[in-house]
């Protein structure tokens, strides 16, 4: 399998250039953005991101372990004061509450790093540092029988500079270590 | 050169290596600390006799420290998290020294609660875990609910700032060489920008700011109940929570103010930080201004219509009284003198902006320390009254200059080792 790769100048470019990939039956391709532009990410058919099961998920765990924290500590270890039932919801929905947020926070922080598949030792593929700053870059992974469609529509879509990159390439910076 | 690459241009530039200013200043505050430093090993050493505690006052200026610091944080979850919600698409220039600003803040107002402690070395029985002696802390507390609200507030506070930063780090990381670049690479976790990246990003951001909004909210008001849950006239009040809450926003956005105004002059960022976003800080500023105005007049209207002798011998004290000095002062910084931002030819005006936000950071913290200090020092027992004026010695004056030292410790390396303006969400607004 062969990469090829598109560096764009333009937004709307790149929303070209991904529409006739699909058209010519492309399927594997990866966009590179600097920022999250809408219409590029529009295009690429973006589905609400599973990170808010995550959110979801953390934040009744937040709720149910802080009741259960308090109410269970409080029936251990019961402490008498001004007459106050010893499990005293009112003041239990405080602590609940704070683990919601915070396991809510937590969970999505865990969700995004999962879906992301972050963190990352390696640059996989030929990452260009422009792409941090202000190009957009397409990747395309073609099979050998169709290396030559792919650079020609990116050509046309309006791309600033068009490349081959080799099975299995590594990015041409030193390797990502840490 | 396109509009994002001179984004980059800008913001790195502002990392560069810093002039001597820049080292004089954090000589400065390191001098500060230590002095604070000195003051607390004393303390620790001669017991918090040496703090000028008496009489009934046993909670004084270093709880006003804590209740100020806290609030100090609000502004920014209001700029970065709140106005996100609600589109207001100007934040994004402020909203990441804003959200620093709420970290070092609180991390500065947990420092107190732990000073005040007589043997700070217990610091931890506030924290429910299973211990040989069998005790488990009281749910009931409101002193326990500050532990889960602040550490709630600290860390997501702390990943809601450090998710911002992702790929502004891995926009960093490609401009730069030897141990930074590194650090960077750690530190943005090996981040392309592809769109999967993009797309869990932007949920993980979102959510992010849906849960500190309720959060901050929750967070002063349970700071507020520390006093309201007390019977203390001039505490035990049910508007202490929103009461609170306006005011700590209202002190944060001051905070703001006299943060970003020299900020953006010394890292040449004013194309960025423009006067435009100084006058909506300082329109939010005047509403909340407003709104806690409105505060005081309720609390001494409820002490009146109440009937209650105790409640309105505690109002006529705090006007009339002691501290009557330090009421009208703090009466004058925020009620009177924010009412000058009504009018635009102040807002547009930086340096009138600067000195109108220094002067309600010094009133709202007289607010916290007239309602934390004079209510004490006026309890139900008569006998502590002609003792119980509380006057702080050297030691908390130390360690009240000690907080801001650390606060902007923090804040001044911030600014020169991580970009100040959060350049993806400004580009976003721009054409590449």
């Amino acid at each position: 399998m062969m990469v090829v790769r598109g560096i764009f100048t333009e937004a709307d470019a790149v929303v070209r250039a991904v529409q006739d990939l699909r058209r010519a039956g492309f399927r594997d391709v990866t966009v590179f953005l600097p920022v999250p532009d809408p219409a590029i990410l529009a295009v690429l058919d973006e589905r609400p991101s599973p990170v808010r099961l995550w959110t979801l998920v953390g934040g009744l765990l937040g709720c149910l372990g802080g009741f259960a924290l308090t109410v269970g500590t409080s029936l251990d270890w019961p402490i008498p004061t001004g007459a106050k039932p010893i499990v005293s919801i009112p003041p239990f929905i405080v602590i609940a509450f704070e683990w919601t947020i915070l396991l809510g926070a937590l969970g999505t922080l865990v969700g995004f790093l999962v879906h992301s598949r972050l963190p990352r030792r390696a640059v996989p593929m030929a990452y260009d540092p422009r792409l941090a700053e202000d190009r957009f870059g397409v990747f395309v992974q073609c099979p050998a029988d169709r290396q030559s469609v792919a650079p020609v529509i990116l050509q046309n879509a309006g791309a600033e500079e068009v490349s081959q990159i080799g099975p299995g390439a590594e990015s041409s910076r030193p390797p990502l270590s840490f | 050169m396109a509009a994002y690459g001179r984004i980059h241009v800008d913001v790195l530039r502002a990392l560069a290596p810093p002039g001597r200013g820049y080292y004089a200043a954090l000589a400065l505050v390191g001098a500060v600390l230590a002095w604070a430093l000195y003051a607390w090993s004393v303390q620790l050493a001669r017991g918090l006799g040496v703090a000028g505690y008496r009489g009934s006052v046993q909670w004084a200026v270093y709880i006003t420290n804590f209740v100020f610091w806290i609030g100090i944080a609000h502004s920014g979850t209001l700029i970065s998290a709140i106005l996100y919600l609600f589109r207001a698409h100007w934040r994004a220039a402020i909203s990441r020294t804003s959200e620093a600003m709420t970290v070092f803040a609180v991390m500065t107002a947990g420092l107190f609660p732990i000073i005040h402690l007589g043997r700070p070395w217990y610091f931890y029985w506030l924290i429910p875990y299973p211990n040989q002696r069998g005790l488990w802390v009281n749910f009931r507390s409101p002193l326990i609910w500050d532990v889960f609200a602040v550490g709630t507030y600290f860390t997501v506070s702390a990943v809601f700032l450090y998710v911002g930063l992702i790929p502004d780090l891995a926009a960093v990381r490609e401009r730069t060489t030897g141990w930074r670049r590194r650090m960077y690479q750690f530190l943005s976790l090996g981040w392309q920008g592809t769109q999967e990246e993009w797309r869990h990003y932007r949920s993980a951001y979102l959510f992010l700011a849906a849960l500190a909004t309720p959060l901050v909210v929750s967070v002063h008001s349970v700071v507020s109940w520390d006093f309201a849950m007390a019977l203390v006239p001039g505490w035990h009040s049910t508007i202490f929570a929103p009461y609170f809450v306006a005011g700590a926003i209202f002190s944060g956005l001051a905070m703001v103010l006299t943060l970003t105004i020299p900020l953006r002059r010394f890292l040449g960022l004013e194309d960025y930080i423009t006067d435009r976003h100084l006058e909506n800080v300082a329109k939010l500023t005047v509403v909340t201004s407003l709104i806690v105005t409105y505060a005081y007049g309720c609390e001494f209207f409820m002490a009146w219509y109440s009937g209650n002798a105790f409640e309105q011998a505690v109002f006529r004290e705090r006007a009339l009284g002691t501290y009557a000095p330090l009421f009208w002062m703090m009466v004058f910084c925020n009620s009177v003198i924010p009412l000058m931002l009504l009018a635009r030819r102040v807002r547009t005006n930086v340096r009138a902006l600067w000195v109108i936000a220094l002067l309600v950071n010094v009133g709202m913290w007289l607010e916290r320390f007239v309602i934390i200090t004079g209510s004490l020092s006026f309890d139900y027992e008569p006998w502590y009254w002609a003792d119980a004026v509380y006057q702080p010695r050297w030691v908390e004056y130390a360690i009240t200059a000690g907080s801001f030292a650390w606060f902007f410790l923090w804040f001044l390396l911030f600014v020169k080792h991580f970009p100040a303006i959060p350049m993806a969400e400004v580009k976003e607004r721009l054409t590449p």
